[in-house]
């Protein structure tokens, strides 16, 4: 997350002796060549994310302190009058804290789904067969679709009025009335217990399983490959049972790799507009914060503000993937 | 009956249907995309539940109509696509222009800051978007490039430069320096050895990397929400489709028909290059 390192490396005319990697040719020709050569190479890919991510994050906090409408665009530069302004309004707001609760929900909820999906394709098609190759081929397909067609189809799917999800449910299941799937803030229950999640939540959370699972199978998958067989053999010689290989063998292999998925799916989610924007626009108890921002933006033109909010997002998700490393970064090294 | 037993029996039947269950859930939708491209609205509407398109109801007008231009009637998808093969093609090339050599000097050549890089690059992709979208839009607003394709292109180029990096340096660390060792005992400067030796050997990974950016590139859809969605002519197929969706005056089956041509593309790439991308994505994986 840090972003001061592309500026760090300028080189100075004590480091220039010293960073070379084999002492008996530094300053050789060779690694003087080698030096040049490489900043020259990597300059194009410093200046591009400097000025297109560096520079405008610092810019994101610079307007977060300032009163910057749409409106009064043209006079918005980096400095300003600063004042804790945005910040006061934005925190105090209740808008705000269901939008951080929900986004918390979302993340936490969408990224167990995805990974529990994911672990579960990957044990069912770890046994070779005729076809598999194909078969776990498909699985990805929802994951490289373009979202707005993914979304498209499933609002349609999903719609009380024509979609199909209804359609059979009524049919088959029974369902006295159509669902809004997308558009009801009723509360989802679950074997009687109120979750305090709206129906519209419920859907984006299993929409998000549905379409980041592919990227734990596709890891998972990976890692179960690097298992060696034996283990298992040697495990099934001595008599465990299925449930006991995977508890006991094939688990404990793949914790680290769930480690890091769990770190990426929920950074992922955490920020996640796209999927949210297009199933519900935020609408049913499905506002997320990068939601919000958008609507700040956009529909309120309100710059400060959303800068605002945006940088309370990130700064919360450094502070949770901060927190998370620290408790479970360590034992991973050690893998 | 023990335990074993039980279990190998009961997941002799669970693991199938499971399988089963997957299939339906990752392609169900997509058929049912297609299939709702070829009925005409009413049909759908009356019979929302069918399954298989009626032979004497298969409308290919769909299609007609979502390609044709609006001064034809139609929705304007032809134009969508070109914009959107312009983006993609535009930032599949630049990115690689940049990504080639930055990738190349990551992973050979010893400069200070270059084991932090990769590191910083990274990080730069789990950023909030929507937190950089907020600087790109005003900046790009005053600057007057809102709107324009070209704005749209430098930014995606930035936004796939770090992962185009990360993927392509993997694939050079696999090469062997003595390859260009022997070429510098030959006479080969560093950056003849870079284009004469290790470039053609790491194509296999520029094919991939350039794949996969077009995929991100064509998928894309917030920053051409926010630069483009004044502008319809410059609309990209992603923007075109959820803008048209939003709208009740253009049926749903016309708009299935957008979808799929949306998809086709990306699903057609993605088959033919599967085993390069999951091994792209994936390497160094196993290490855990």
């Amino acid at each position: 997350m840090s972003i001061g390192g592309p500026t760090a490396q300028i080189p100075t005319t004590q480091e220039r002796g010293t960073s070379a990697p084999s002492p008996q040719r530094s300053g050789s020709v060779r690694s003087r060549e080698d030096r040049r050569a490489g900043y020259l190479l990597i300059s194009p890919t410093v200046v591009i994310v400097l000025t297109m991510v560096v520079v405008p994050i610092l810019w994101t906090v610079s307007l977060a302190f300032q009163q910057v409408r749409l409106l009064n665009l043209r006079s918005a530069g980096f400095f300003g009058d600063y004042s804790l302004e945005n910040f006061s309004d934005v925190l105090g707001s209740s808008g705000f804290v269901d939008a951080l609760v929900t986004t918390l929900v979302y993340s936490v909820a969408g990224t167990a789904c995805a990974i529990g999906l994911g672990l579960l394709a990957a044990l069912a098609l770890r046994a070779p067969f005729r076809g598999r190759g194909l078969v776990r081929a498909c699985m990805l397909v929802p994951y490289v679709a373009p979202v707005v067609a993914a979304t498209f189809v499933w609002t349609t799917m999903l719609n009380p009025q024509f979609g199909i999800l209804n359609h059979y449910g009524a049919a088959l299941l029974g369902w006295d009335e159509p669902i809004a799937f997308l558009s009801s803030s009723d509360p989802v229950s679950f074997f009687g217990v109120d979750l305090h999640v709206s129906t519209a939540l419920a859907s984006v959370i299993l929409f998000e399983a549905w379409r980041s699972f592919p990227f734990a199978f596709l890891f998972l998958t990976a890692r179960m490959q690097a298992i060696p067989e034996t283990l298992e053999e040697a495990a099934t010689v001595d008599g465990a049972t299925p449930s006991q290989r995977f508890r006991h063998i094939i688990l404990p292999q793949l914790l680290p790799t769930i480690a890091v998925l769990t770190v990426l799916r929920f950074i992922w989610t955490f920020n996640n507009f796209d999927d949210i924007y297009l199933l519900t626009g935020g609408g049913s108890g499905t506002q997320v914060v990068a939601v919000r921002v958008y609507d700040y933006l956009i529909n309120r033109g309100d710059i400060g503000a959303a800068a605002a909010q945006a940088l309370v997002l990130a700064a919360i998700l450094a502070v949770l993937v901060g927190t998370y490393l620290k408790l479970f970064g360590r034992q991973e090294d050690v893998e | 009956m023990n335990r074993d037993l039980l279990e190998r029996r009961l997941l002799a039947v669970v693991r199938p249907a499971f399988i089963a269950f997957l299939l339906l859930i990752t392609l169900f939708p997509f058929y049912y995309m297609v299939l709702l491209s070829f009925r005409p609205l009413d049909a759908v509407l009356q019979e929302p539940g069918a399954l298989f398109p009626k032979v004497d109801e298969i409308d290919l007008g769909t299609y007609r109509n979502v390609l044709a231009s609006t001064a034809d009637s139609g929705q304007g998808f032809g134009n969508f696509i070109k914009n959107s093969m312009l983006v993609a093609i535009g930032t599949v090339v630049l990115s690689l222009l940049v990504a080639i050599p930055g990738a190349y000097a990551v992973s050979r050549l010893e400069f200070f800051g270059r084991r932090q890089i990769g590191a910083v690059f990274l990080g730069v992709y789990f950023f909030p978007s929507i937190l950089l979208a907020i600087p790109l839009f005003v900046f790009f607003t005053r600057i007057q490039q809102r709107g324009t394709l070209t704005g749209l292109l430098i930014v995606y180029v930035a936004q796939v430069a770090a992962v185009s990096i990360y993927m392509l340096r993997n694939y050079f660390d696999t090469i062997p320096a003595s390859v260009e060792e022997a070429a510098a005992i030959d006479g080969c400067t560093r950056l003849q050895a870079m284009r004469r030796i290790s470039l053609p050997l790491a194509l296999p990974a520029i094919a991939s990397n350039a794949l996969f950016v077009f995929m991100i590139a064509w998928n894309e859809f917030l920053f051409a929400l926010l630069f483009l969605v004044e502008k319809r002519e410059n609309w990209t197929v992603s923007l075109g489709l959820s803008q048209l969706a939003g709208s009740i005056e253009v049926p749903t089956t016309v708009l299935m028909a957008g979808s799929v041509i949306l998809t086709v593309p990306i699903i057609v790439m993605f088959f033919l290059s599967e085993r390069w991308l999951a091994g792209g994505l994936t390497a160094g994986a196993e290490k855990g």
